[in-house]
């Protein structure tokens, strides 16, 4: 079973979004990285990069297929883990700690709310058959 | 792949191990194979350090037989069979008339008079359509059903397979095959890969394919052996330059430029496709199939353009993540002025330049006993 912790927001594309205060940290979820399966590259955006709600901010790859990422939230990026395109595999091991993407100040703070809960996103996965 | 995606997919006699074990499953070529049990790079390093067990029975098996035999494989394939003793193996193509590739193939001289051609699986239907309505004198069997298809590659394959069969595996030369058997199943036993390690290919009745697999699996659990997907197949061959039917050659890329010439004997005489290529000989090719790898860390893949100073030069026709190069390595046609290895270029990927330059292959040195 996929770890889905209870703190989180998650998204449809199988995002997650920890909100601090007005800032959100994002990542893929645990179950995104079993579907990959080894991640061989990160493509992140810099800070001071605009990202929108459910449009694209960078790529994740596997050894066999592309992955768009999408932004859980709109905001401006201000921190980026500038670690993981060198060490991609962290996304793999650890997917809500080391494996974290981007840290983006909310434009839209109420945009959170319309994001999934964890009950939500367990049941998004039961769904989808696994 | 179109005309497999509407039907249902087809399944091998381990369909139910691989769920067992834990496979994921996807449709390839009309089948519905594993294309990993725990992880594409895992597999991959156990088949180079170790060894691994593949089910292939996807693939097709044609056997031709009597005395107009060797006439006929001789008139469809390109490379020259008439050299070809009982027990060898040899790589060979099938051409149209314009020099275009239908499939590839290896072709196994199984007795005086009769071969057996072994062909990719999603190109079975055409593959038999091809030959018996070319060479309809002869008598062909189709006997890809009834024939499960399993290869043990690696450096502990010989080991295993040996303390397994009741014949000498080890004196079995590269492209040599033997019959025996193999944990009691009768087994046509073929030093033939295509991962680049030593191993075999090992041929058994469709029924006796799940007890083969256990007894590999659990004969072979001190030698660290486990069960590999396509996705870890598909790297293995890569870093090996091997090419893939529907990636790297098809019906619109010809032998020459595909690095495959070694294979076209026109001095055997009359086979289809014989005339296109030796015009194509003469007049030089205008691209060709290499093998290169990114400057930077990035992937590339199947359908990436290849430019020159912003100009498309050529196209990418396999990419992948290389385990063992740990870097972005692929294959593609590019224009033959810049195919030279050390060649620099870029590879579009999601619209910026990326370098990439050509180098030496196999990427990875082989280690298949020549």
């Amino acid at each position: 079973m996929s770890n889905v912790p209870a703190d989180l927001k998650y998204t449809k594309e199988h995002e997650w979004a920890k909100i601090e205060g007005d800032r959100a940290r994002i990542g893929i979820t645990d179950f995104a990285q079993e579907q990959l399966g080894d991640v061989v590259f990160v493509e992140l955006p810099k800070v001071g990069a605009k990202v929108t709600s459910m449009s694209t901010f960078g790529v994740v790859e596997s050894v066999k297929a592309v992955s768009d990422l999408f932004a859980p939230l709109t905001g401006e990026v201000v921190e980026v883990n500038a670690e993981l395109p060198k060490k991609p595999e962290t996304v793999n091991r650890d997917p809500y700690g080391q494996g974290w993407m981007l840290v983006i100040r909310m434009a839209k703070p109420a945009e959170a709310s319309a994001l999934l809960s964890a009950a939500q996103y367990e049941q998004l996965i039961a769904d989808s058959g696994h | 792949m179109t005309a497999h995606d509407s039907g249902p997919l087809k399944r091998t006699p381990l369909f139910d191990v691989h769920v067992k074990a834990g496979a994921k499953m996807i449709p390839f070529g009309g089948w519905e194979m594993p294309v990993q049990y725990v992880g594409i790079v895992e597999e991959h390093r156990a088949v180079r350090s170790a060894v691994g067990l593949f089910d292939i029975s996807h693939m097709g098996e044609f056997e031709v037989g009597g005395r107009s035999a060797l006439a006929a494989v001789q008139r469809l394939c390109t490379n020259d069979a008439a050299p070809l003793t009982e027990g060898q193996v040899q790589y060979s193509l099938l051409c149209y008339p314009e020099g275009g590739i239908v499939d590839d193939l290896t072709l196994y001289r199984v007795a005086a008079d009769r071969y057996m051609l072994t062909v990719n699986a999603s190109n079975i239907d055409k593959d038999w359509g091809w030959v018996t309505e070319h060479e309809p004198g002869a008598a062909w069997k189709n006997v890809s059903a009834e024939t499960a298809l399993l290869a043990v590659q690696g450096p502990k394959a010989e080991g295993l397979v040996q303390r397994l069969a009741d014949t000498d595996v080890v004196s079995i030369r590269y492209y040599h095959f033997a019959k025996g058997k193999v944990a009691g199943v009768p087994a046509l036993i073929s030093r033939t890969g295509y991962t680049g390690e030593d191993g075999f290919e090992l041929y058994v009745p469709a029924a006796e394919a799940a007890p083969l697999w256990h007894a590999l699996m659990e004969a072979g659990r001190p030698d660290g052996i486990r069960p590999i997907g396509l996705g870890a197949r598909d790297t293995l061959r890569l870093e090996m330059k091997f090419a893939l039917y529907g990636n790297d050659i098809d019906q619109t890329t010809n032998p020459l430029e595909a690095g495959l010439g070694w294979v076209v004997k026109p001095a055997k005489g009359e086979f289809i496709g014989r005339a296109a290529i030796e015009a194509l000989r003469a007049r030089g090719v205008a691209r060709k199939l290499i093998g290169f790898e990114m400057v930077e860390r990035q992937v590339p893949r199947h359908g990436y353009r290849i430019l020159k100073d912003g100009a498309a030069v050529g196209l990418v026709t396999s990419g992948s993540f290389s385990p063992s190069l740990e870097r972005g390595i692929g294959m593609g046609y590019v224009r033959a002025d810049l195919a030279a290895v050390g060649s620099e270029w870029d590879v579009e990927i999601r619209g910026a330049s990326q370098r990439a330059r050509v180098v030496r292959t196999p990427f990875y040195p082989s280690k298949a006993k020549k």
